[in-house]
């Protein structure tokens, strides 16, 4: 079967990550970019699923044009080609933007499946697989916490808050995945050295014909008008146990509604 | 973030390579090695995950199931790995650097086809038994002896401190032995591969070590140990040379772990000034302890380039004893100091073994004795200068 996973670039997450006044977008020049964590699932389940029946792993990403490291750590992974649609126009492009862009992306490739993160580690949005798979006309599978593949169905698991639900749909299909679903391999040396030659095709918006007004900051819908930074945690409140400290625990975990 | 070994300088694969290990040492390694450790238990789990990523096949062609990488990945790899823990990185420097590496390069090819691919997949382990309980720095006066006895090799005798030879996945222990005396007592000295479990052979209880808590050492007693005649590693009277040839690559592997023991210590060391106080102010802000750190950086630093620059000499085919033995020397022994000034500054902490940096203060030792002490170092240093 053939499988395309949408990665992103995102920077990472322990550094210390600060907004551009100018465009109150994360500054991405300031902090190391590396592959969305949760996309490392998304990858190893396609390389699972292609390791069980059969087929390859196309990889997307779409960014500023040095965010390389992601499609790169998937293809040492195991991914067998890398598609990357880079353009300045494409900045500023709001989750409805990406999913235009992603689905034109997509309309160039021959799929039985994407898989994606269910949420991208900066923006944390989660729109991305429903509104691609809108734009795709396919069915949606997300939240995955376990995904099977039986001729031309799928089956997956759907976390919920209350334990998950049992979706089926046929393929193709568009299947977001959490972090439960598996344990993501990391690359080893010869999927490093196998990297450095397996193809990938750059793409911008000339190359996908489509219209830079559509994407970007001009083709976005919604518009980040106003930032504050989060104010410091407040301190906690101590309490001092003079023999009703256990009384007065529970009170405070009450007035918070945990117990 | 720690971005302290980016290197324009390395390629990128090497890199790349720097970069999974790190990622594989602080998410798998870092947050259960210390519970192994107090128990003085071998991590199965970890050293299976870590032949499931290839690293006890770096050096070695896929046509073993290695990853067509060489010595320098091998190094890369000890490096990181003891930069979070010393007893996983000595289990793969042991594994591959005295386990397999004797095997591949000079075993026959059904020697290589029978042994290495189990052991590129880090499914089974090696060992080198060279060490006896009589001596292990004068490697030619060893006193194990493999007699030759129709078509097997008898052995007997016995090592002392024979890493990996005793853990549930030990396949191998190359063991070197007397195959011969001349008229004048001289011994000729041969490799004998003798699989783990060969009747005859003990494998003594664990020792309860100072350091490498999580590591598998054990002593081997030969009764009548009886192998195939064709378990002879190479050549007959060959052993010594075999042997030298292991060692001065190991010094180069033992140089990176010690090098990623210091840079353990500078990583732990920056983000503890940042936390704790004392008269009022983060101790990091004190001179004193600023400069103790300096000095723990500029030796991990050193001591990089030092194993570095053997390692190029060694994939460039020159010569490179004594880069080697000065990596070893410069590194363990920077890998000692930092670790002491980085218990100090823990203060109380850096005595408790549930902290890394008490850890690395046990771990260190070894390092100036392993592999060849301090003084041999320094004996094969003197001696590449024709002082006499
Ligand atoms: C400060 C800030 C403010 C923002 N404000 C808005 C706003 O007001 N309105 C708005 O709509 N958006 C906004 N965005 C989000 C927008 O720029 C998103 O980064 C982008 O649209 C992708 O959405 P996401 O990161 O939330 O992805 P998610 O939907 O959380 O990502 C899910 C999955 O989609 C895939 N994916 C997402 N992006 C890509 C990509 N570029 N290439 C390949 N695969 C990808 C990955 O598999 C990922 O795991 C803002 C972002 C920032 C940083
Ligand atoms: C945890 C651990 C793991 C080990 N793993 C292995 C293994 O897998 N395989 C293996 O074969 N061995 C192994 N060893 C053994 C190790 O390599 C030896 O301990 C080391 O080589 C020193 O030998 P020795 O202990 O016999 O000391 P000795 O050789 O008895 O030396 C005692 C002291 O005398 C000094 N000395 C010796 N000769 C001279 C000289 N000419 N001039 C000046 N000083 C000298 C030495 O430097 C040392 O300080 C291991 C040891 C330990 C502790």
């Amino acid at each position: 079967m053939k499988i395309v996973v949408l990665v992103k670039q995102v920077p990472d997450t322990a550094a210390d990550k600060r907004l551009d006044p100018d465009t109150l977008a994360v500054d991405r020049g300031a902090v190391d970019g590396l592959i969305n964590e949760m996309d490392e699932f998304a990858v190893e389940e396609a390389l699972q699923l292609v390791e069980k029946h059969g087929g390859e792993v196309t990889v997307v990403s779409m960014g500023p044009d040095d965010a390389t490291d992601a499609y790169k750590k998937a293809l040492q992974m195991g991914a067998d080609k890398a598609v990357f649609l880079s353009d300045p126009a494409l900045a500023g492009s709001d989750a409805l933007a990406t999913s235009e862009a992603l689905a034109k992306v997509l309309g160039t490739l021959e799929y039985d499946l994407v898989i994606l993160g269910s949420e991208a580690s900066d923006a944390r949005t989660s729109l991305v697989p429903a509104l691609l798979a809108e734009r795709l006309g396919l069915p949606q599978l997300t939240f995955a916490s376990k995904v099977e593949v039986d001729g031309s169905a799928i089956r997956v698991n759907r976390l919920t808050d209350y334990g998950h639900d049992v979706v089926e749909a046929a393929l193709p299909a568009v299947v977001s995945v959490v972090e439960k679903i598996n344990e993501p391999r990391y690359p080893s040396f010869k999927g490093i050295m196998a990297a450095k030659k397996k193809p990938v095709e750059a793409l911008d918006l000339a190359g996908l014909g489509l219209d830079a007004g559509s994407v970007g900051w001009a083709g976005s819908r919604s518009k980040v008008l106003d930032a504050t930074v989060a104010p410091p945690r407040a301190k906690g409140t101590i309490v001092t146990d003079e023999g009703n400290g256990g009384s007065e625990l529970v009170g405070f975990l009450a007035s918070k509604k945990f117990v | 973030m720690m971005t302290a070994m980016l290197d324009p300088t390395l390629p990128a694969e090497y890199e790349d390579l720097r970069k999974a290990v790190e990622a594989f040492a602080r998410e798998e390694v870092a947050p259960v090695i210390g519970d192994y450790y107090e128990r003085h238990a071998f991590p199965y789990p970890i050293v299976a995950a870590m032949g499931r990523m290839g690293l006890f096949g770096l050096p070695f062609p896929s046509e073993y199931g290695g990853m067509d990488g060489d010595y320098f990945a091998l190094c890369i790899a000890l490096e990181e790995l003891a930069r979070v823990d010393s007893s996983v990185a000595i289990t793969l420097e042991a594994g591959v650097s005295l386990g397999s590496m004797p095997v591949y390069r000079f075993g026959t090819d059904e020697q290589k086809e029978y042994w290495l691919t189990d052991l590129c997949k880090g499914e089974r382990l090696a060992a080198f038994g060279l060490t006896e309980p009589g001596g292990g720095s004068d490697a030619g006066a060893v006193n194990t002896r493999a007699g030759n006895v129709g078509d097997s090799w008898v052995i007997n005798g016995s090592k002392s401190f024979i890493t990996n030879s005793g853990t549930d996945i030990t396949s191998l222990i190359t063991v070197m032995a007397v195959t011969a005396r001349d008229d004048d007592g001289r011994a000729e000295l041969s490799c004998v591969l003798v699989p783990s479990g060969t009747p005859g052979l003990t494998v003594e209880p664990g020792y309860s070590k100072v350091g490498w808590c999580a590591s598998d050492t054990h002593g081997l007693v030969f009764d009548n140990c009886r192998v195939p005649q064709e378990n002879l590693l190479g050549e007959r009277g060959r052993g010594y040379a075999q042997f030298l040839r292991t060692l001065d690559e190991g010094r180069i592997a033992i140089a990176a772990l010690a090098t990623g023991l210091a840079q353990g210590c500078v990583d732990e060391c920056v983000r503890y000034v940042k936390e704790r106080s004392a008269f009022g102010h983060k101790i990091g802000e004190y001179q004193a302890i600023q400069f103790k750190i300096a000095d723990m950086e500029a030796r991990a630093h050193s001591s990089r380039l030092a194993w570095r620059h053997a390692a190029g000499l060694l994939l460039a085919g020159k010569p490179f004893k004594k880069e080697a033995a000065i990596a070893k020397l410069a590194a363990s022994e920077a890998a000692m100091a930092s670790a002491r000034e980085a218990a100090q500054i823990f203060g109380g902490y850096g005595f408790m073994n549930e902290f890394p940096v008490g850890r690395f203060y046990r771990d260190a030792k070894i390092l100036e004795i392993g592999e060849g002490t301090s003084e041999v170092q320094r004996l094969l240093i003197a001696r590449s200068l024709n002082l006499v």
